[in-house]
């Protein structure tokens, strides 16, 4: 069940005029993403894996749209390569709204391996990103969007369990 | 025939058309055959152009091709079930398969031994596949744009490259005049 913040997040989008969403699911994402494919103002194209997903981001950004990419903070693993060669050198917007998993509240222990690297690696590529641990930082989003868009680069909120877990 | 001489004869149907071109060899004799505002070349990131071509058709009205090889579809070969299952009429994916990482040395692909791109691409929901010999290319590309529906063309191919000189173009060049290109109107 989407929960209040996570009608907030879609708000965000909506308010910066982003139209093509890409996603990875996570647990925690489910409520943000069942209100996407929702959302008759988003174009919600599921893809398979988050390099996929930047590709058809940037394809949707020169096509006119701005984009956005929900995946899991495990999904740095994967993306290094299409952040530095596609995203940063080509100078394409995207924000990256990323469930953080693998900090206090955590589960599955094998989530907090990717924890561990997951600033590290955003810090290494220059990417800000923004820490959001409880929901009323929701209402940080829409300024950290519009920041991407006019800058021009790729920027991660890290939206960890206990940002999920208290949300309405 | 070497995917140069596919693209030789590819240059009268895709001029003026937005091209998505594949990263190394290809996107290098494509810009030394035909270069134009039109065309996006993909400087680095294998395996990202079918998805970016896909991601442009849906997000826009015009015809879009975007011309992948064997090689990085194979990196990338989960996007075909993304493209096969979210239609974009507007979209046409050809795949230069010549059985060979080209840009690398031509060291061979499990395309060019048992694997078909044309197969999987059915598999994965993709309608209108065809797979055609090198010398059907530009007639198979120009039925694609006429009929107006999303279409995937698995062109086979020998192995080889021409020496071309690499692109020079700043990619902030490369993708503003290419999005400037995508905005103009159609005079058609
Ligand atoms: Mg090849």
């Amino acid at each position: 069940m989407p929960t209040q913040t996570d009608q907030e997040i879609i708000d965000s989008l909506i308010a910066n005029k982003i139209r093509f969403v890409t996603s990875v699911p996570c647990k925690q994402l489910s409520g943000v993403i069942e209100l996407v494919e929702r959302t008759d103002s988003l174009l919600h194209v599921p893809c398979n894996k988050e390099d996929e997903g930047m590709g058809l981001c940037a394809g949707a950004y020169l096509g006119g749209m701005q984009p956005c990419i929900i995946m899991q903070n495990t999904a740095l693993g994967v993306v290094v390569n299409s952040l530095a060669t596609l995203i940063q050198f080509y100078h394409f917007p995207l924000p990256m709204l990323i469930s953080y998993r693998g900090e206090p509240g955590e589960k599955v222990a094998c989530q907090v391996e990717m924890a561990l690297h997951t600033k590290a690696i955003l810090n290494q590529l220059h990417i800000p990103y923004y820490h959001f641990s409880e929901p009323a930082q929701v209402n940080r989003l829409s300024s950290i969007l519009a920041h991407a868009q006019m800058s021009r680069k790729p920027v991660a909120i890290l939206a960890d369990a206990a940002f999920w877990s208290s949300a309405q | 025939m070497i995917r140069y001489q596919l693209l030789e004869e590819l240059v009268p149907v895709l001029q003026g058309q937005l091209v998505v071109c594949n990263i190394g060899s290809p996107s290098q004799e494509l810009y030394a055959l035909l270069d134009q505002p039109s065309n996006f070349y993909m400087l680095g990131t294998m395996g990202l152009c079918s998805s970016i071509g896909f991601g442009l058709a849906l997000a826009q009205d015009k015809t879009v091709i975007a011309i992948d090889g064997d090689g990085s579809v194979l990196t990338n070969l989960a996007t075909l079930s993304t493209i096969g299952n979210n239609r974009a009429d507007n979209f046409i994916l050809l795949i230069v398969d010549n059985g060979s990482y080209g840009s690398t040395g031509d060291q061979p692909t499990y395309a060019g031994d048992r694997t078909s791109l044309a197969k999987v691409a059915e598999a994965c929901g993709c309608g209108n596949v065809v797979e055609v010999a090198a010398s059907m290319t530009a007639d198979a590309l120009r039925s694609a744009i006429a009929a107006g529906e999303q279409t995937v063309i698995v062109a086979k191919c020998e192995s080889g490259n021409v020496d071309v000189p690499v692109i020079e173009l700043d990619p902030i060049v490369i993708a503003e005049r290419f999005a400037a290109a995508v905005r103009e109107p159609v005079s058609r």
